[in-house]
């Protein structure tokens, strides 16, 4: 089975490298970008029974490693 | 935000309301109680220990500026050392890489707002039991907060402390100091004064960070209050190096009136207190700051803890150049508001939202009438039940021996400070394992400044004043040991819930002992920070006072550190072992909790060995010195034989106490030295030096080129170690990478 994890931060949290980002855009004259926030994405091939079964686990993979729940949201999609 | 909400976040009890209400004849607005709450916290007003710290020495020869500003300064010539430690400890024990990495960065704003180079960071770390998976987490993310926030802005992390104790599971410690460097002229106060002048903000936008950081970090962590978790504050290294730079130019080209960093309760504190310094009536227009979200409110404003934020007085004529050093720096910057009277006796505080009057309050009661708390003193009743010693089994010495140099204690933290840029701006002399604390060097001088930082919760759990005490005479001890003259200090006071009697009297007590070792020693306190409420679940942690000090010497060519340097040189010690088990790491070790007597400490006597190290230092009287603390005498000289990388000890001890306290315990006021062994017209002198401050001096042994450390009592051999036994144990890295 496939899945996806996206891993963002939380609305709110400070996101220094997507303010780098837009600072860079804004001298490259892309004026009107107005916010950039940067996320991650990891692509996991998992063996469970059902989809059911493996986003239980991908949630408990997701909440103890790929991201920091304090300050960081996920979401998981089963893709195939 | 409603009325009652405002209440509940402000932190302010019932009968403080209530005191806000009589004081400003009405109800206090919203945005008031967020002030109010952010000003009476224990973290800015110090309502629980202003008492006790007014009794503090503060003033002395070295001392430039006491407690009450960014920083303490102390000075040399026509230098100012610019230092002080803080804690960061709620917010790390949350989030423990961001905590730490804000921590530092909190720390080096308030040491280059007033003008000088940060030079160097020294970081004092607890952390709960050593198997833990939540220890090992907390400490992989504050290592790796400082490292690449401290790494970032180029200032070395060169020093500090890494203790594991039980009691800090839930609450993990961390103090993190600065050291900086600045000319006496260059100095710059946090004021906003003179009538007219313009309240100037710059560096980053605010958002919703860790909205009531200050009033969160007043508060006991639970393990399920989540809810009352702000939102955790991000550093942003880049920035801070960019507000860095442009503070600095700012100050050095003299066109700001006072600069103050935005730390705890952001906006709120630094305004007020600037204004409250300077005795001037301030004027906020606060939707004028820069907001990195939408609809932000004057109560979000006032209390976002947003990270890289400074504000400054400046004069009209002046903001334009202001602005083109700001600009240079590509940093966001705003007029937030002016100075709206000259000097009065009643200033004031008035904040506008869209025009509307928001927060009008006199300045006075908010900064310097905080209601303060004098509770009774109730001795505790574990001070006694904690005294007697438990039955206890131990290995083989020389087993004992090898566990303590592994244990993650004492054990060399070359895995830790490996990540840190430690010898960025290439000052550093020495390693960091050669020392009780730092040497660096001052480029185009020969003097040297000394840091280190120490702190003993087990002895201050014991005997909280004894423990006050052994904190300044330990750091002070490390200072000296180098060679330098301790100049003054700064301290964390980290305790528990301070309305509860037991930490309470233990803060009192500690705080007391601490003040009497500063006067003996002649190193006065220049600032530092509370952190109460260190509870988790009611359980206090040990009471922790961490003492960062700072010295001066006149030639850092003669410093000296604990290695080992040449075979055939003898080793004696400077003052006395005693029967003084209790407290040690060894028992805590082995008896499995922390019990016993505190080691006592007679602080004349510290004074006169601490003078003369110095001198011993100064004539070149001796090859290594190393002061004996945690894991006591046998550590010790295990410690300067693996320093010296090559070189082993043969000791030979004739002391009438029983074995454990004259190899592992940790009596104070000892030092070891080791000198060359055939040159009779040194060693007279140095017994002559020794008599003459009134110190014992005994010869214990010889530096030996057998690679073994071998300790005998009374001519049998109860430890015979090889040295790369005891490197493997020492070398042990709490965590692999």
């Amino acid at each position: 089975m496939k899945a996806k994890i996206e891993v963002m931060l939380k609305p709110g949290v400070f996101d220094p490298q997507g303010k780098v980002l837009m600072n860079a855009l804004h001298h490259l004259d892309y004026a009107s970008v107005k916010d950039v926030r940067a996320a991650k994405l990891f692509y996991i091939e998992i063996d469970e029974a059902t989809p059911d079964a493996a986003k239980k686990k991908l949630d408990e993979m997701a909440d103890e490693l790929f991201a920091n729940p304090v300050i960081e949201n996920y979401h998981i999609e089963i893709t195939s | 935000m409603t009325f009652e909400r405002a209440v509940e976040f402000s932190g302010l009890s019932k009968n403080e309301i209530q005191l806000i209400e009589k004081l400003l004849e009405r109800k206090p607005t919203v945005e008031e109680l967020g002030v109010f709450g952010a000003l009476w916290s224990e973290h800015c007003g110090y309502k629980n220990t202003k008492p006790m710290l007014k009794k503090l020495p503060t003033t002395g020869r070295h001392i430039i500026q006491g407690p009450g500003e960014n920083a303490g300064v102390v000075g040399f010539d026509d230098y100012a050392i610019v230092f002080k430690i803080e804690s960061h400890n709620h917010p790390s024990a949350v989030e423990p890489y961001e905590g730490a990495a804000t921590g530092v960065g909190g720390i080096l704003r308030d040491i280059f707002a007033m003008g000088a180079m940060p030079i160097a960071m020294v970081d004092s770390l607890r952390f709960g039991r050593r198997d833990s998976k939540r220890t090992r987490y907390l400490v992989g993310g504050v290592i790796a907060g400082i490292s690449d926030y401290g790494n970032r802005v180029g200032v070395p992390t060169v020093a500090g402390e890494l203790v594991f104790e039980d009691s800090y599971e839930g609450n993990p410690l961390v103090n993190v100091m600065c050291v900086g460097l600045a000319k006496k002229d260059g100095i710059c106060k946090a004021t906003a004064i003179g009538e007219g002048n313009l309240l100037f903000y710059y560096g980053s936008k605010t958002g919703r960070d860790g909205l009531g950081g200050a009033t969160f970090a007043s508060a006991e962590l639970s393990s399920e209050g989540e809810d009352k978790r702000p939102s955790v504050q991000v550093g942003d290294a880049f920035t801070e190096k960019l507000i860095l730079e442009a503070t600095l130019e700012l100050i050095d080209k003299k066109l700001v009136v006072g600069v103050q960093d935005m730390g705890a309760a952001g906006i709120t504190s630094s305004s007020c207190e600037m204004a409250a310094r300077g005795n001037s009536t301030i004027e906020l227009d606060i939707d004028k700051v820069p907001a990195r979200e939408q609809n932000m409110s004057a109560y979000e404003f006032l209390l976002s803890e947003s990270q890289e934020r400074m504000l400054a007085t400046v004069e009209p004529k002046m903001l334009n150049k202001v602005i083109e050093v700001i600009n240079k720096y590509e940093l966001d910057h705003a007029v937030i508001g002016k100075v709206a009277s000259p000097v009065t006796d009643n200033p004031r505080v008035i904040v506008r939202e869209h025009g509307k009057t928001v927060v009008d309050l006199p300045l006075r009661p908010l900064v310097h009438d905080v209601p303060l708390y004098v509770r009774d003193m109730i001795r505790p009743e574990y001070l006694d039940q904690v005294k007697k010693i438990p039955d206890y089994k131990i290995p083989s010495y020389k087993q004992v021996l090898l566990e303590l140099l592994s244990d993650p204690n004492i054990a060399s933290k070359e895995w830790v400070y490996e990540r840190y840029d430690h010898h960025v701006q290439t000052n550093l002399l020495a390693e960091p394992v050669m020392a009780g604390g730092a040497m660096l060097r001052v480029k185009g001088t020969t003097k040297g400044i000394a840091i280190s930082t120490d702190g003993n919760g087990r002895y201050t759990y014991l005997d909280p004043y004894t423990g006050g005490m052994q904190a300044v005479a330990e750091a002070c001890r490390n200072i000296s040991c180098m060679g330098a003259e301790p100049y003054g200090i700064t301290n964390c006071l980290n305790f528990g819930n301070p309305e509860k009697p037991m930490p309470y009297y233990q803060m009192v007590k500690a705080i007391e002992g601490m003040g009497e070792a500063c006067r003996k020693l002649e190193a006065p306190v220049t600032g530092g920070n509370a952190s109460l409420y260190n509870e988790t679940d009611g359980e206090p942690i040990l009471p922790t006072i961490v003492v960062g000090a700072v010295g001066v010497i006149d030639d850092y060519n003669l410093s000296m550190f604990n290695g080992f340097k040449k075979a055939g040189d003898k080793i004696a010690m400077l003052g006395t072992n005693k029967n003084e088990i209790g407290g040690s790491l060894f028992l805590t070790k082995y008896a499995g909790k922390v019990i016993g007597e505190c080691p006592s400490l007679d602080i004349d006597t510290e004074v006169r060995l601490q003078k003369l190290i110095r001198a011993l230092i100064a004539q070149q009287r001796v090859h290594s010195v190393q002061d004996i603390s945690d894991g006591g005498l046998a550590v010790a000289v295990s410690e300067c034989a693996v320093n010296s990388k090559r070189l082993g000890a043969s000791l030979d001890l004739q002391d009438d106490i029983p074995l454990d306290a004259l190899l592992f315990g940790e009596t104070q006021s000892r030092i070891l030295i080791s000198y060359p062994a055939n040159d009779k017209a040194n060693l007279d002198v140095l017994k002559e030096l020794c008599v003459s401050y009134d110190i014992p001096l005994t010869e214990i042994g010889e530096v030996t080129a057998d690679r073994k450390i071998v300790i005998r009592v009374k001519g049998k051999t109860l430890i015979d170690a090889g040295i790369d036994d005891a490197v493997k144990s020492y070398n042990t890295r709490y965590i692999e990478e």
